[in-house]
Parts: C-alpha cells; sequence; structure tokens
C-alpha cells in the first residue's frame, strides 16, 4: 500500500482526486478535435492509463492515510465542493479505472467495426465525457455534484448507445428509450436532493448527515428518501426500474456494452449505498424499514423474475442483460440484509460481477467481429472456430453460474453467509434457486457453444478457425483469469469489500 | 525424502502431469497410452505409501481463499482407502481402455485420456480433503471433468444424456450441497472434518442437523438416492471404460465416500441416529434399494440394468450411514471397496461383449460365453460377489449392514437386504445361464475380442476372490474410525 501511495510525485498525489475527473474531461475535448479515430483512441488510451495509476495512488492515499477530503478550488465544505475518497469508494475508482483501461483496450478493433470512420473521434470523446461523469459521481462528496455527474454520465450515455445504429437501427430506440427514463430518474433524483435541501440547508452528503442527525427526520426527509430511491435505482437497473436496460445493452455497440455493464450499474449502486447509509442512518425507522420491506424484496423478485426472463431469450446480448438485472438483484439483497456482512456480500459481488460481466460481453463483441455473433443459436460451434475467447466466456459463465474455483462461488459464499447471520433462510432458497436459473441459461449459450456444429459457410464448408485480434483476446483473457485469480486470492476483494462495509457502518 | 506432505501433493500432481503428458504425447497414441499406464502405476505405487501413514493423519495446505476459507488435504484411513481402490482400479481400466478404445476405433481419444486423468485427480482430491469446501471444489471438479467422457460419442442421445447427466450434478450439488456447506460453516465455525462430528462437538441441535443431514443427502447427487439417481442410467450414452471406471468406482463411489465422510467426520453417529430425519432417510435409501432393483430387472440393454443395479447398491452405504451404527458404517465403507470391484468387473463384461459382437441386448447375448468362456466366469464370479455370496468380496458389507441394522434397531431394513439379494439373482445370473447354455445364434464371433479386453475384467474377478480373505486387516483398518468416532461423539452429547 505504501508503494501505491508513492506511485506518484507529493506534488500530484494531493491533487489526484480531482485529476482523476479533470483529466478525462479535459481530454474528451481533445479527442473531439482528432482527425482520425486511431489518434482519439490514442488519446482515450492515455487517459485510461493516467486514470487507472490515479485510482491506484488513491487506493494507496486512503489505506494507508485514511479519509481523504479535497476542498475544490480551495473552497473548504461544506460552502465548497467537496471531493471525498473513503474506503467505500475506492473500490468503485478501482473498477471503473481499471475494467476502463482494460475496455479501452478493447475499444480500438471493436470500435473500428462498427463505428462510421469519421464519427469515431467524436465517438471517443463521448465515451470519455462518460467515463468521466462515473468518476465524478463516485468521488463526489457532494449531493447536487452526484446529480451533475449522473447526467453527464448519462446523457453521453445515450449518445454512444445510439452510435450502435450503424449495425442495428434498433439502437436508436433503444437509447430513445432510455433517454426518457433516464431523465425521469435524474429528475425524481434531483427532486429528492432538493427535498433534502429544504430540510437541511446544505448539499455537502457529511453536512447533510449531520444535520439530519441533530433535526430527526421529519416528512420532508421521508419523501427525499423515496424520492432518491426511485432516481437511483433507475440508474442502477433495480427491478422493475430496469425496462431501458436489456435493449440498451443489446443493440449498443459491443464495446460500450462491456464498459457499461461493468462500471455504469455498478456506480449507480455505490450512490445508492452512498445515500442510504452516509445521508439517511440505516437505523432511522424508515430506512430499515425499507431494508426488509423493498432492498430485499425487490432484490429476491429481481433475482427470480429476471432470471426466469433470461432462460427464455434469443439474443445472447439480451439474455446477458436480464442476467445483469438479476445480479443487480443479489447486490439489492445484500444491502437489504443491512447487515456489515450482507453490505460487505454486496459490494464483493459488485467487484466479482464486473469480472465476470465485462469477459462475457468482451467475448460476445469478439465473436460479433469474427462472426457477426447476434442471436444464441449463432454461438453454435464456436468452440471450434473461436477456442479461445470460447473458453474465456466458458471460465466467466461458470462464474456467473458461482461454480468453485471462480469468483462466483465466493460471491455466493459471502451473500449466503450473510443470510445465514441474519436468519433469513428463504434467502439462502432465493439465492440457490436462481444459481440454478442461472445454470439454465448458461447451460443454453455453452451446449451452443461447444456441442453444436458451426453453419456451414457459402461454399457448403466449415468456416475455418479465426482468432480474435489480440487487443481483444488479451483484456478478455486478463478479466477470465481474474475470475480464477481471486477464487484462489479472494483476500484483497474480500478485505475491500469489508472495508467498504465497516466505512458506512461503523465497526472494524 | 518421501514425506507425507509430498505424498499427498503427488496424488494430485501424478494426475495432472498425466493429464498434461497425454495432450502433448496426442499424435504417438503408444506413448499417449504409455504415459497414461505409468501415470496409474505411479500414482498407485503413492497411495499404497498413503494408505500405510493414514493412520497418522498428515496435513497439506493447500492454498488459502480469504481468512477461514482453507483448501486442506487431511488424511484420514476412509480417504486412503477410497483413494487405493480409485488409483488401483484405474491401472485395470487403463489397459482396458486401450483395448476397448482401439477395438472400437472411437474418436478423440487424446480428449478421452486427458479428461480421464483429470477426472482421476478429482477423485483424489475428494478422497483426501480435510474438510467440506475441498471436498465440494474437487467434487464439481469431478463432474465437470466427467462431461466430456460422458457425451464423447457427440450424437444426439449422447448430448440428451450429458444435459441430464451435468444438470442433476450440478443442479443438486449448487442448489443443495452448497448452502449445506455453507451452512456447516456458518454453524460450527469451520468445515474441517473432525473426529466425532464436527456438528456434534459445535452442539448444533439436532432438529437444524436433521435439515442439514436431509440437504446432504440429496444434494450429494453422486450418491444417486432416488430421486435424484437419473443421471446414472444416462450417463451409460458413455463408452464402457467410462462407464466403467468413472460410473461403477470414480464417479459415484466419489459420492457415497462423501456421505460416509460427512456422516463420520460431520454430523458423528450419536448426532444423526438423534436427528428426526435419519429414519427417514434409512428408508428412502431402503426404498431406493428394492425399488431400484426391480427397475433393473425390466432393463434388456446390459448396461442400462448394471445403471439400476449401481444405483441400488450405492443405496447401502447411504443406508450404512443413515444406521448410525458404528457396524452399518463399517458395512458402507467396506460396501465402496467390494462393490467397485465387482461391479467394474461387470461393466468391463458389458463392453467387451460390445467390442466382440456390437451386441447390447441381453436378449441377444445367447451362447455368447461359448466363446468367450474366460469372460462369462469372470461376469459370473463379479455377480455372484455383488449378490453377496461367499467366498467373494461382496458378502462381507451386507453382513456387517444386516448386523447394523439389527443392532440400531432396523430389524425391519434387513428384508429390504435380502430382497435386494434376491433380486440381485434375478437380474444379473440370467446372462451367465444365456451364455452358457443356450444355443448361440450364429456360428461364430464376428471378431475375435482383443487380448486387454479380456484380461482385465478377469484380474478384477480374481481380486474380488481375494478380497474376501482380506477382510481381517481391512476391518482392523477401518473399524477404528467407526469406533472412535463414536466414542467421541457420546463423550461430545
Amino acid at each position: 500500500m505504501d508503494m501505491l501511495a508513492s506511485l506518484l510525485p507529493a506534488g500530484i498525489a494531493v491533487h489526484a482526486p480531482a485529476l482523476i475527473v479533470v483529466i478525462p474531461l479535459i481530454m474528451a475535448a481533445v479527442a473531439a478535435f482528432m482527425p482520425k479515430g486511431l489518434w482519439a483512441w490514442g488519446v482515450t488510451l492515455v487517459t485510461a492509463i493516467a486514470v487507472a495509476v490515479l485510482s491506484l495512488n488513491i487506493l494507496g492515499q486512503v489505506s494507508t492515510g485514511g479519509v481523504i477530503s479535497y476542498a475544490m478550488g480551495g473552497w473548504l465544505p461544506p460552502a465548497g465542493i467537496e471531493l471525498r475518497v473513503d474506503m467505500l469508494n475506492v473500490p468503485l475508482l478501482l473498477l471503473v479505472g481499471i475494467v476502463g483501461l482494460l475496455c479501452v483496450i478493447y475499444a480500438l478493433p471493436s470500435v473500428a467495426d462498427e463505428i462510421a470512420k469519421k464519427q469515431q473521434a467524436l465517438f471517443y470523446s463521448a465515451f470519455l465525457v462518460c467515463f468521466a461523469g462515473l468518476l465524478g459521481v463516485t468521488i463526489t462528496g457532494d449531493a447536487f455534484n452526484v446529480f451533475v455527474f449522473l447526467e453527464i454520465s448519462s446523457i453521453s450515455t445515450y449518445t454512444i448507445i445510439a452510435m450502435g445504429a450503424g449495425k442495428d437501427r434498433r439502437a436508436l430506440t433503444a437509447s430513445y428509450n432510455y433517454l426518457v427514463l433516464g431523465t425521469i430518474g435524474a429528475t425524481f433524483f434531483v427532486i429528492g436532493v432538493g427535498f433534502l435541501y429544504m430540510a437541511t440547508g446544505t448539499l455537502n452528503i457529511a453536512d447533510m448527515a449531520a444535520v439530519l442527525e441533530q433535526n430527526g427526520h421529519d416528512r420532508v426527509t421521508q419523501a427525499a428518501f423515496a424520492f432518491i430511491v426511485v432516481g437511483l435505482g433507475l440508474k442502477a437497473a433495480m427491478f422493475p426500474l430496469h425496462v431501458w436496460l436489456p435493449n440498451a445493452y443489446a443493440f449498443a455497440p459491443n464495446f460500450v456494452t462491456a464498459f457499461l455493464a461493468s462500471t455504469a450499474t455498478k456506480v449507480a449502486f455505490y450512490a445508492l449505498i452512498r445515500f442510504v447509509f452516509s445521508v439517511f442512518h440505516p437505523e432511522v425507522n424508515f430506512v430499515a424499514m425499507s431494508f426488509t420491506w423493498l432492498f430485499a424484496v425487490v432484490g429476491v423478485v429481481a433475482m427470480m423474475v429476471a432470471s426466469m426472463q433470461a432462460v427464455f431469450q434469443t439474443d445472447a446480448r439480451r439474455l446477458l442483460a436480464y442476467s445483469s438485472v438479476a445480479q443487480v438483484g443479489y447486490m439489492m439483497l445484500g444491502l437489504g440484509m443491512g447487515t456489515a456482512a450482507g453490505l460487505s456480500a454486496s459490494m464483493l459481488h459488485l467487484m466479482n460481477h464486473a469480472l465476470m460481466k465485462g469477459a462475457l460481453f468482451m467475448a460476445l463483441g469478439a465473436f460479433a467481429l469474427n462472426f457477426g455473433v447476434r442471436r444464441v443459436k449463432d454461438l453454435a460451434g464456436l468452440g471450434q472456430t473461436m477456442p479461445a475467447s470460447s473458453a474465456a466466456f466458458t471460465v466467466a459463465s461458470l462464474s456467473l453460474v458461482g461454480v468453485p474455483l471462480t469468483v462466483g462461488f465466493t460471491s455466493k459464499w459471502y451473500l449466503v453467509t450473510a443470510a445465514l447471520e441474519r436468519g433469513w433462510w428463504w434467502a439462502v432458497a432465493a439465492l440457490m434457486i436462481s444459481s440454478l436459473l442461472a445454470l439454465a441459461y448458461v447451460a443454453r449459450l455453452l451446449s451452443a457453444i461447444w456441442m453444436e456444429t458451426p453453419p456451414a459457410g457459402k461454399a457448403g464448408i466449415a468456416p475455418a478457425r479465426r482468432l480474435a485480434p489480440w487487443m481483444v483476446l488479451a483484456p478478455m483473457s486478463l478479466l477470465a483469469f481474474a475470475n480464477i485469480y481471486f477464487f484462489f486470492h479472494a483476500d484483497p476483494l474480500v478485505g475491500l469489500a469489508r472495508a467498504a462495509a465497516n466505512a458506512v457502518m461503523g465497526g472494524n | 525424502m518421501w514425506t507425507p506432505e509430498l505424498s499427498l501433493a503427488l496424488a494430485l500432481a501424478i494426475p495432472a502431469i498425466g493429464g498434461v503428458a497425454v495432450a502433448l504425447l496426442g499424435k504417438y497414441p503408444n506413448l499417449r497410452e504409455g504415459a497414461t499406464l505409468v501415470s496409474a502405476v505411479l500414482l498407485a505405487l503413492n497411495v499404497a505409501y498413503l494408505v500405510e501413514i493414514a493412520p497418522g493423519h498428515p496435513v497439506l495446505e493447500l492454498a488459502t481463499l480469504a481468512p477461514g476459507l482453507h483448501l486442506v488435504f487431511r488424511l484420514e484411513p476412509l480417504g486412503a482407502l477410497f483413494a487405493a481402490v480409485a488409483s488401483g482400479l484405474w491401472i485395470v481400466n487403463s489397459l482396458y481402455s486401450i483395448g476397448y478404445m482401439r477395438g472400437n476405433n472411437e474418436k478423440n481419444q487424446t480428449r478421452f485420456y486427458v479428461c480421464f486423468c483429470i477426472a482421476i485427480g478429482a477423485a483424489m482430491g475428494v478422497a483426501l480433503s480435510g474438510n467440506l469446501l475441498t471436498m465440494f471444489l474437487f467434487y464439481e471438479v469431478l463432474t465437470l471433468s466427467t462431461y466430456p467422457l460422458v457425451t464423447h460419442k457427440g450424437d444426439a442421445n449422447a448430448k440428451r444424456g450429458g444435459k441430464i447427466y451435468l444438470s442433476i450434478l450440478l443442479g443438486t450439488s449448487i442448489g443443495l450441497l452448497l448452502p449445506a456447506v455453507i451452512a456447516t460453516h456458518f454453524l460450527a465455525g469451520s468445515t474441517d472434518f473432525v473426529a466425532g462430528g464436527l456438528l456434534a462437538v459445535n452442539e448444533v441441535t439436532p432438529a437444524i442437523a436433521g435439515v442439514l443431514l436431509v440437504l446432504f443427502a440429496f444434494g450429494i447427487g453422486k450418491a444417486a438416492l432416488m430421486p435424484v439417481h437419473p443421471w446414472l442410467p444416462n450417463a451409460m450414452v458413455a463408452p464402457t471404460p467410462v462407464s466403467a471406471l468413472l460410473h461403477a468406482v470414480a464417479v459415484v463411489k466419489a459420492g457415497v465416500f462423501a456421505m460416509l465422510k460427512v456422516g463420520t467426520y460431520i454430523f458423528g453417529p450419536a448426532l444423526i441416529a438423534a436427528t428426526p430425519t435419519s429414519d427417514a432417510l434409512a428408508w428412502i435409501a431402503g426404498v431406493s434399494i428394492v425399488l431400484s432393483s426391480v427397475v433393473a430387472m425390466t432393463k434388456d440393454n446390459l448396461k442400462a440394468r448394471l445403471a439400476f443395479s449401481t444405483v441400488s447398491q450405492l443405496s447401502y452405504v447411504t443406508l450404512g450411514v443413515m444406521l448410525a451404527s458404528p457396524l452399518a458404517m463399517l458395512g458402507g465403507a467396506l460396501q465402496i471397496v467390494m462393490h467397485a470391484w465387482g461391479k467394474i468387473t461387470l461393466f468391463m463384461s458389458a463392453g467387451a461383449i460390445y467390442t466382440a459382437t456390437k451386441k447390447t441386448e441381453i436378449s441377444q447375448m445367447a451362447g455368447l460365453g461359448r466363446y468367450m468362456p474366460w469372460l462369462f466366469i469372470a461376469y459370473t464370479v463379479g455377480a455372484l460377489s455383488i449378490i453377496g455370496l461367499p467366498p467373494l468380496g461382496g458378502t462381507w458389507p451386507k453382513l456387517f449392514l444386516m448386523q447394523g441394522a439389527w443392532e440400531s434397531g432396523h430389524g425391519l431394513l434387513i428384508v429390504a437386504l435380502v430382497a435386494s439379494s434376491i433380486l440381485n439373482v434375478a437380474y444379473l445370473l440370467p446372462l451367465s445361464a444365456r451364455g452358457f447354455f443356450s444355443a448361440p445364434e450364429e456360428a461364430k464371433l464376428k471378431k475375435t475380442p482383443p487380448m486387454l479386453v479380456i484380461l482385465p475384467p478377469v484380474i478384477t474377478a480374481a481380486g474380488v476372490l481375494v478380497l474376501f480373505f482380506l477382510i481381517g486387516p481391512l476391518r482392523d483398518y477401518l473399524a477404528p474410525v467407526f469406533l472412535s468416532s463414536s466414542l467421541a461423539a457420546e463423550a461430545a452429547l
């Protein structure tokens, strides 16, 4: 950790929390003016490397020196905008930074295939804005700022999803639907923040919490809570506010899906945790009630219904998208337990799920790149034609089911233990049933890949083996490998998750 | 030099290295089979050493996943014996595989031998595991590594069988066994195998233990307790060497071994006896024994008949665990050994008949004994051992189980055991009778079976005979496990 903390010279390290947002924002403008897609990608890559390094450095700083509070522009909180990093949002910064970097490496061949040449620079620019927005939501300590960054990331997300239209025009309606729903969500959220401002007279999250603790929670804060949960729940694809997600994931460019699936909903989920635990207090009556009667219930229903829906999808990416909704359900359930063990299991699954879905969507992207695969039945025989990508896909799929030797197993282990600790036997049953449903939909994908024969080509001969470009293979294999590596070395991720839960729940 | 720790590691490493060697030598069939045989012999030698040092309980820490979650090997007599059976029969079965796979010109032989190595490695892992977590892990590896073997033929039938195989085994293990393992960890703070029973030592109430016992009994799908047995008959689409070693020895025995180990070291006999569900489970096992024997009688396909016979014979072990008396559990442990030798003989005979004549149905096999006398003698010896006649190894488990049933006050279950033996006579011996005494349909065999498919069943049949006389040392080796564990459990309660 000391090594990470001294990764950067002190002069830069002090400003790391600001730089991690500002660099992508400025680089977005630079990328927009690049004459060629390749150059814009170069700018994006440099930015992503910088962000990954900064996130590691911030991890080092927080774990050695405790909570970082950075006063933007020198204006001290609560009047000025505060950037605040504690153990809860460090995992998210790392996730966005490192998985983001892997996605960017993967982007070059994928984007070159899917986006028109003259749009590529603008595409990378929009992506960097989205990147900055997600990092901003994660790092800011100011409630209104959360809204601003959430909108920055959302609006750019609508754009990059719509750019899937080059391959499939349905991307436009998918993006439009998301735009309508996302705007409603953002409105709900900002109304909630407005109510909180009315009740407390401040926008700084830590300050709000202090004022609320002093004044107690009245009707206004209850209304604020409801609005905020709905608004953030929509962004996090909390069942039944997830309807925008399946189409958005299915029709966006492959790179966008891989990036969003492993980061965007996670960041919104983090914001939800932040508000529920750090602004409102988990022991306040209506918050405590929402755990059992809202988050846990919604989580379990999502685990069942969305998994069931996934079983019957014909489009491969839609199938995994429904699976994502179900996996958000796991996290909601963990949150709903309202215990430190539950929250840390939830955070662990958040990280692990990013590893799985990142690898899965990247592999689907590789299949699409080589063979134009979209539907489940198009996967037939890929085990023979693209064995390396298929192997990575298989590892991540097994992880999704929770088979041992993968991180999915670790996630399940901690979730079930937390449920037992809470005495929720029905939650254990729900987790297991949902795992079996996951087995069912994953089996459809894997049996198509490994058990079917590849379709005959135009000349009537089976297509030959085709290797995905190394820029696709490398990040994908790395994520798949991480799925196994972190089973044997669960300590770092479990440690991060525990520290995250303790940061907001107290204790050690 | 040859330390216990090294030997434990080698038990996993030899099949793994063997698998790599097989994969690398894929282009040279003779060298490839050589690699399999060398690993099999080395593994058997290594396991022989393990059997000798088992009472000392050497421990090998494989990995620490997270605080409180360890992958550990801890040797004890039961596991050593299971490892010995699996590795010993691997040698015989490898010889047989060579004869069978070449005799039938099977495709993808390299993949076949590689998966075989992995599966044996996983079986070793299950045998040596020192806690439930490790056992669960290797249990799943065993399931996944045998899937390509079951679907080896690759036709629609094989795929269908493979689908059922995988969905039942993964479904039960993830849906029932995993929560049971995690709940054990939650209740007891660890998943270690402890003499006298981890749950008993931690004073878990019989009611909760009863729920867990049900989860384990059906979650260990490889033990094929009815109604989670259908994977076993469906796995018979596999080539016969797979059915022989995996579905008479490694896979199914890993299941009942896990059951026995959970019964002995997680619950402890005293706690099992105290649970409200163990009686019901004993009766389910009894029903499973009789019912699947009846189903076996209706099958004309020889391998299907043997598969249902296996379902029946596996429930003997489950029954022994649920009866929870030292004698019954000893009977269950002996059943793992004796049934393995007997059933592998029968499966290898079925495969030899198929190699020579391409016949799979019993009704077509009239008179074949005249052309293959040694094979049919071996089959008959194996069948008599399964039935439980002296002087063959299969006698002892039945005897101990009956004594155990009486001792624990379940005299009525003896009826199930006797009924099953009678049914065994009715469905196993007709093939011998028909083979020797009916007139053959054809004047001569289509093809002379290779030596390598005839010799292995003869060897195992001889083994069955020898095992009858080895009961003394076997009992002395195993009895302390059950005696001491029941004493320790009584002390704990």
